[in-house]
């Protein structure tokens, strides 16, 4: 696939606060591309970097083959030469506007003539759910409306490249489900490319083709498909970022592998060097990575796993939510209600139990740092 | 180059910044400067000494306490009774109260020096009407009551300033939270506890800011000491600086004297408003929500009658008496004679508005540079508030500083800046002409459209810019198209909050003014200074239809705006 974005080595920092440093990244033509990371980490900067908004303080951005930014070269080409749409997190619906006025403003500014430009509008309306709203003041709409709008402006010029800066966080819950998948079909349908930022995991698994975590201090952590991501996390901070995550210190003394600072045993990982030049000697830290999800809890002797005791059991209606201690370390397993009550697992605070794993990431104990304490 | 600039925001915004502090700096910064520099400097070295001496004359003295006399009586005067009626019209079952409050407003609107005209007419010691109709009809050797004291002045300054506590404490009670009171209710305490105890103290921080304001505004008051202190040789400080200066025709000792007495009235002024700022922003505790609700109410019994009394009393003696006054006296024929109607005409207004030359050009006077100056103003400050809220550059702290200081800088400060600026001395003379009033208009009401305009901009988020920006359109198009629609009720606000007291301007006008030059405002104190009684009120009732006026319009204009 053809690439439509690349942004190469580039750098930008406000003052003393450097937000980016050599930071790369390229988006292929056509597809549905997210950036997730923490609020504050520079994702929306990079946004505005690619529309425009913002120059780099070095490096290099190119959208369909033309450098548009380019400081060292002198290239800096205005926002409203680049060809794009963008909806913003706030909507920036013009106030002053009607719904029609609105999205016909970028064609007005392309001098599209005057019948082309009804009918195109009318038909971004409708593609938006928005027909026979048209007439109406923003002042007039719902906030989910207003989103609509600030969607079918961005797309009535058709742009090759639609920029969208969290538009979903203002919405209440089940708009924003809903909005998810419109925009998913819209950008199908339109065959447009899509970069999308967000800080909220699910809307970015739900909607990408493909997509980049992002860590606070602005470096990329991994790109890859949804499920490369959540399914094989690059290291602790992306494990974490993507759900409630368990983390177990684990430490090797010959051939065993030891969780916490007791003796229970784990079984080893698949392969044995983590990280190529630390030695498997004994007493070196490791990690287990694991959802609550994937945890299985039992009645003491009823299964083979690791002792326990259960620290706060809280009922959720739905879920049961337990506090485990094994040997000094604690984690976190969730159980369905109705389960833990046929199963005979309706553990109270300080209750013994038997925890196992089904699925189970090896990370290196230093790279936790940052991430989460042991 | 399509497309490609070489260096981002090269260009229109630096001409931007750079037209906005030019202009800031040369209308404002300048004749403050040069005031300080007047005052401090003699011939070329730093004395203080000097500035000293000039301080502790008699004269300079006398006027530097008597402005703290006048400022502190109707400051105490104005918080007592605009706290009174605030709490009258807002938490008591008083009657009409809608319609008192309206009332209570309306001397914001009356220029107070042509108050302090009606109530000489009223009681001055010899020929006042009141005065004389006590000692005709009573057989009393003397004046009931000389307005020309200091408690007469106060008395007509507490008259025409008091809505500005008024209208601080109605909003404050109106929007404070009544949970607060009925949660003092439920723990026992009684209304008048209440009142004591919790409702004065949240309210404390408006009282005060509204006493602040009248403080400040009192201190650099002309008009009300003008009329009626000179008679009885009470000066203030503005009143002594146009004394000498009118006096001396500008010798540079005058001048140094003013100068002077303008940097110690720019220090007061500064340490009132550095003051009111930190009540302001310690003051406002939790206790204002945003909602209005409907607080609680205060049965007066029987005192309802009396005070509704009272309120109609106070209503007819400081609007209505004063406002018939000034129509009556200005179809007089002559001055002294009786009102009948045979002594009554509408010739005054007439030959005022038709053929009198003095009135004449100076209704034109008031008229343009009421215009000129709103509308600059209204687009400089537009331009100044953009980079104030909008731009990220360095450097626009001292433009929010500059735009800002007039605020602190009394009219009468203003004006002798200007004189010292734009007297020939460095290049450009504009004395004796009604361009050096255009420019004072502009130094004195900038900081009206600075806030009107920031406060218009900052409702304009960036990112309604930036989608213009992305949906192809220029900066300057997406200017036109968007921000200028947006702002556009902000800019017509800052006209108008320009233009009407433009059009009643006595305090700088009166400093600058030529035998060509007078506004409204000059030619009414001067025909009154001359004797020309009939003539001035006539005038001063032809002014006052044209405020109410023009306030009527805009009120309904603006009104219906927010309406819609």
């Amino acid at each position: 696939m053809e690439e439509l974005i690349q942004v190469e080595a580039v750098a930008k920092s406000y003052g003393k606060h450097q937000v980016h440093r050599d930071l790369s990244l390229s988006i292929r033509q056509g597809e549905c591309f997210t950036l997730l990371g923490p609020s504050g980490c520079g994702k929306t900067v990079l946004l505005r970097l690619i529309a425009g908004f913002e120059a780099p303080d070095a490096g290099r951005i190119s959208i369909g083959g033309r450098v548009v930014s380019d400081p060292a070269g002198g290239v800096d080409v205005s926002p409203d030469r680049r060809g794009l749409g963008m909806v913003f997190q706030d909507y920036a619906v013009w106030p002053h506007m009607t719904v029609f006025d609105n999205v016909a403003y970028p064609l007005k500014i392309a001098k599209m003539s005057r019948q082309e430009l009804t009918d195109r509008v009318m038909e971004t309306i409708a593609m938006v759910g928005m027909a026979g709203l048209e007439k109406r003041l923003p002042s007039e709409l719902s906030g989910g409306q207003q989103q609509r709008v600030a969607l079918a402006r961005a797309l009535a010029a058709r742009p090759s490249l639609l920029l969208l800066d969290e538009p979903l966080t203002n919405l209440d819950a089940n708009l924003r489900e809903e909005m998810r998948f419109e925009i998913r079909e819209l950008q199908r349908k339109l065959d447009t490319t899509v970069l999308y930022v967000t800080h909220d995991q699910e809307v970015a698994l739900a909607l990408s083709d493909r997509l980049a975590v992002m860590d606070e201090t602005g470096r990329i952590r991994q790109t890859g498909s949804p499920w490369e991501i959540f399914e094989r996390p690059a290291d602790p901070f992306v494990f974490n970022f993507m759900g409630t995550a368990n983390f177990l210190p684990v430490r090797r003394e010959g051939d065993d592998w030891l969780v916490g600072g007791g003796v229970q045993k784990i079984s080893a990982p698949p392969k044995i060097d983590l990280s190529p030049g630390s030695s498997p000697a004994s007493g070196l830290l490791y990690a287990v990575g694991f959802r609550p999800s994937d945890v299985r809890i039992a009645q003491p002797g009823a299964e083979v796993g690791l002792r326990g005791i259960v620290r706060r059991a809280s009922f959720l209606g739905a879920m049961m939510d337990y506090l485990v201690e094994v040997d000094g370390a604690t984690l976190r397993t969730a159980i369905e209600t109705h389960e833990a009550l046929s199963g005979g697992l309706m553990f109270r605070d300080g209750d013994s139990c038997v925890v196992s794993f089904l699925d189970l990431h090896w990370f290196d104990a230093e790279k936790l740092t940052g991430v989460v304490e042991l | 180059m399509s497309g490609i600039s070489r260096k981002r925001g090269f260009g229109a915004a630096q001409i931007i910044l750079f037209l906005s502090i030019a202009i800031l700096v040369v209308v404002v910064a300048v004749p403050v400067l040069l005031i300080f520099f007047n005052a401090f400097w003699v011939n070329g070295t730093f004395n203080v000494r000097d500035v000293l001496r000039i301080i502790g004359e008699p004269d300079t003295w006398q006027a530097l306490v008597n402005s703290l006399i006048i400022a502190a009586g109707t400051t105490i005067g104005s918080t007592i009774v605009g706290t009174f009626f605030a709490w009258l019209v807002t938490r008591t079952d008083l009657p009409c109260r809608r319609f008192m409050k309206g009332m209570f407003m309306v001397p914001f609107m009356l220029p107070s020096f042509i108050g302090a005209l009606a109530w000489k007419m009223l009681l001055s010691p010899r020929a006042g009407f009141i005065n004389r109709f006590f000692m005709v009809h009573f057989g009393l050797s003397g004046p009931i009551f000389n307005i020309y004291s200091y408690a007469g002045i106060m008395l007509v300054e507490v008259m025409y300033l008091f809505p500005f506590v008024f209208i601080q404490v109605c909003g404050a009670l109106e929007r404070m939270d009544p949970t607060l009171e009925e949660s003092a209710r439920i723990s026992g305490a009684g209304l008048f506890t209440i009142t004591r105890k919790i409702t004065i103290p949240l309210v404390l921080p408006s009282i005060l800011s509204g006493a602040l304001l009248i403080m400040l505004y009192s201190m650099a008051h002309f008009g009300t000491v003008a009329v009626l202190g000179i008679e009885n040789g009470i000066f203030n400080i503005p009143t002594l600086i146009y004394q000498r200066i009118h006096q001396s025709a500008g010798s540079f000792a005058s001048i140094r004297t003013g100068t002077v007495l303008a940097t110690v009235l720019v220090v007061t002024a500064a340490f009132i408003i550095w003051l009111q700022g930190k009540i302001l922003s310690k003051g406002h505790y939790q206790i204002i929500a945003g909602k209005s609700f409907r607080p609680m109410e205060l049965k007066l019994r029987a005192l309802r009658l009396p005070l509704f009394l009272f309120c109609t009393v106070w209503i007819g003696f400081t609007i209505l008496l004063p406002t018939a006054v000034i129509f009556l006296v200005g179809g007089l024929k002559t001055y002294g004679l009786a009102f009948t109607w045979e002594n009554l005409s509408l010739d005054n207004y007439k030959f005022i508005l038709f053929r009198y030359r003095v009135t004449r050009d100076a209704i034109w006077n008031s008229v343009t540079l009421g215009l000129a100056a709103a509308l600059i103003t209204m687009f400089a400050g537009v331009m100044i508030s953009w980079v104030i809220v909008k731009m990220k550059v360095r450097g626009k702290g001292i433009l929010e500083f500059l735009g800002m200081l007039p605020f602190s800088v009394p009219g009468s400060v203003i004006a002798l800046g200007v004189i010292l600026a734009w007297s020939g001395k460095y290049g450009v003379n504009l004395y004796n002409t009604v361009w050096i009033i255009l420019v004072a208009y502009i130094a004195r009401y900038m900081a009206f459209s600075l806030r009107a305009n920031s406060a218009a901009l900052e409702q304009v988020h960036d990112s309604l810019v930036e989608a213009a920006r992305v949906s192809g359109a220029t900066m300057w198009q997406a200017l036109k198209d968007i921000v200028l629609p947006l702002v556009r009720p902000g800019m017509l606000a800052a006209f108008f909050l320009i233009f009407l007291p433009a059009l009643r301007e006595l305090t700088v006008s009166i400093m600058l003014y030529a035998p060509t030059t007078r506004t409204i405002g000059v030619a009414i104190y001067t025909l009154n200074e001359d004797g020309e009684t009939v003539m001035s009120a006539a005038l001063a009732g032809i002014a006052l239809i044209i405020i109410v006026t023009g306030q009527l319009l805009v009120d309904r204009f603006i009104g219906r705006k927010n309406a819609g």
